[in-house]
């Protein structure tokens, strides 16, 4: 009974991610989600990193399969966990690819946690959760040099509400291209 | 009652008088020693630079260890020794009894004095004379509550002291959220901002002389520590190292700062000198090495690790040796800091997810949970041992919250607008500018 409950959970979750995966893919590989922009950048210099992301990130696609994933640049955790499941893998293995072909590209792996727990371990788990996204870029060949991780912490919810969906919109990591 | 008295005060030398959090009581009210705190006598023109005895009441009814009479009760207003007739005080049941006066004295100073004396045995507990300028006034008042608290309950009070917190106004559009660091008296009083920022602010910590603020601010768009001087507002950047510089927390002694730190990859714990800024490792773990607190005698270090799969609270002698695990209930134990006897910790411990407050005491390890609210966080004593303040949300909103240590009386800080969090309690003021 309670595995059952769990499991159904576990796939309501998984839809409604990827609900909100989709929600950020019809707006093409060539914007910059701008929720994202908002919540990730203060009042200042920001505009421009955003332009030069949407552009560079954009222009070039490979596979089909691949423009859709590059549309998507930002990956999710369970709580406290810096593991990727196999759809935020996905992601990310599409952005390595990327930037392993286009090694003059460099990226900011910005992590995030929801705001249960204590602040400064939220600062340390948001930063594993953006070098967890990075080790898996360097694997796959992308230079060590194109990736910045940095974390802010439970600080820049994207959701602000206090319950159990925008805490798992707010777990993330931002691939954010300069 | 106390509340209308407060609202009507006027802060004269606040400099750009930020909103001003109030405190109400929520549990724990209407019990305790019966007191009457007689208006005190004014011996100038015009009006009194404060209204000492509203400000001497409300500390004390606010502390849920003392119920402050009504005025329209007291047969007489009695402002000397002279005046005092017991009896008018028995009869209305007051326990305890305060008079005073206060007169100018010179341009811009006052002498203020007061005597406690106490009802039944119709003795003098206490009696103070002060003179001072008139920004002091009012925390001359706070050190009156403390000498009545601690005369009546034989604990020292902990109304003469400050405390800082976070501010963060434009909570609809995050965009536009302005962060502000701010210090005020115990009662809310006096807000002002010590730095104001577009970028997140966190973990203020307190210097031991009360004279220097370490925090945590992203205003190059990733963590570093500043420490900033409260008198003149001049601030140094102490850590600026790649990765995360988290966590400031100074030394009994001031000279050194305990801080969090992944340069090297993962978060480890650190002590900088603050003299020659040289660093020592103090843990070596692949794990997340966070949230240091030093131990009232300097001896020992606790901090937050996840080394064990999930985050606990952790001891290491000063130079991070001896390291021995404290937390077993639970699987979220973090952030710890020592009571001012080194006795007992304060810490956020998750029970079925849900985020409360606890103390563990260190002989036994016994966990108690003090809260029963479920996104608590950032807990520290007052510096007198007998409250722990936290930062919790009331329909969604952030707020601050107090709990005595035995879990009697509760009260809630908050902003008119916008959230309020990361409270940390000052030392004692130890320093009186007369």
């Amino acid at each position: 009974m309670q595995m059952k409950l769990g499991l159904t959970i576990l796939c309501a979750v998984g839809v409604w991610l990827a609900g909100c995966a989709t929600d950020t893919s019809t707006q093409g590989p060539q914007v910059e989600d701008k929720t994202s922009a908002a919540t990730t950048s203060g009042d200042t210099g920001t505009q421009a990193l955003d332009g030069a992301g949407a552009g560079k990130g954009g222009a070039l696609g490979g596979t089909a399969a691949d423009a859709d994933l590059l549309a998507k640049r930002r990956v999710h955790f369970e709580f406290d966990s810096s593991a990727l499941d196999a759809e935020n893998r996905q992601i990310v293995d599409a952005h390595a690819r990327y930037l392993a072909a286009h090694p003059n590209l460099k990226v900011t792996l910005e992590g995030h946690a929801d705001e249960r727990g204590t602040r400064e371990y939220n600062l340390a788990l948001g930063e594993r959760r953006a070098q967890a996204v990075g080790r898996v870029m360097r694997v796959l060949g992308v230079n060590a040099g194109s990736l910045t991780d940095t974390s802010y912490g439970e600080e820049k919810p994207l959701a602000p509400e206090h319950n159990e969906s925008a805490w798992a919109l707010n777990r993330r990591v931002e691939i954010i291209y300069q | 009652m106390w509340f209308g008295a407060l609202a009507l005060m006027l802060f004269a030398w606040a400099r750009s008088a930020p909103a001003i959090l109030t405190i109400e009581i929520t549990e724990g009210a209407g019990a305790g020693i019966p007191i009457a705190v007689v208006p005190f006598g004014w011996k100038g023109p015009g009006q009194p630079p404060q209204p000492i005895a509203d400000i001497i009441a409300a500390d004390l009814a606010r502390s849920g260890r003392f119920v402050s009479l009504s005025r329209k009760d007291f047969v007489s207003l009695p402002t000397d020794e002279k005046d005092v007739v017991f009896k008018e005080w028995r009869i209305i049941k007051a326990e305890a009894l305060v008079i005073g006066s206060i007169a100018p004295a010179g341009p811009g100073r006052f002498e203020i004095q007061f005597r406690l004396y106490d009802v039944f045995k119709q003795a003098q507990l206490a009696g103070f004379r002060y003179t001072v300028g008139a920004p002091v006034v009012r925390t001359v008042a706070h050190q009156i509550a403390d000498v009545v608290y601690e005369k009546l309950t034989g604990e020292p009070g902990a109304f003469n002291t400050r405390i800082a917190y976070v501010t963060r106004e434009g909570t609809s559009r995050p965009k536009e959220a302005i962060y502000k660091l701010q210090i005020a008296d115990s009662d809310g009083y006096n807000p002002r901002t010590v730095v104001r920022s577009v970028e997140p602010l966190l973990s203020p910590a307190w210097s031991p002389d009360g004279r220097r603020l370490a925090y945590v601010s992203f205003e190059a768009k990733r963590p570093k520590i500043y420490i900033q001087n409260l008198a003149d507002g001049r601030r140094e950047l102490a850590a600026e190292f790649k990765g995360i510089n988290g966590a400031p927390a100074w030394s009994p002694d001031g000279k050194r700062l305990a801080l969090s730190l992944s340069r090297e990859g993962d978060p480890e714990i650190y002590v900088m000198d603050l003299a020659t800024r040289k660093l020592q490792r103090l843990t070596n773990d692949p794990a997340i090495d966070t949230e240091p607190a030093w131990s009232p005698d300097g001896r020992y270090i606790v901090f937050t690790s996840d080394r064990a799969g999930r985050p606990q609270i952790y001891r290491m002698d000063a130079s991070g040796r001896q390291t021995q695990r404290l937390t077993f209930e639970g699987d979220y134990n973090a952030r710890p800091s020592y009571a001012p006897d080194g006795q007992t910790l304060t810490l956020v411990s998750a029970v079925q997810g849900q985020f409360r407050i606890a103390t563990l005491k260190l002989d036994g390890n016994a966990l108690q949970v003090l809260t029963d609210t479920s996104l608590d966080e950032s807990p520290s004593f007052a510096p007198n041992g007998r409250i722990v303040l936290y930062a919790t949300e009331v329909k969604g909103r952030g707020v601050l919250a107090s709990v005595s240590a035995d879990g009697r009386v509760r009260q809630l800080y908050r902003l008119e607008e916008g959230d309020v969090r990361e409270p940390a309690w000052s030392p004692y003021n130890r320093e009186l500018q007369y």
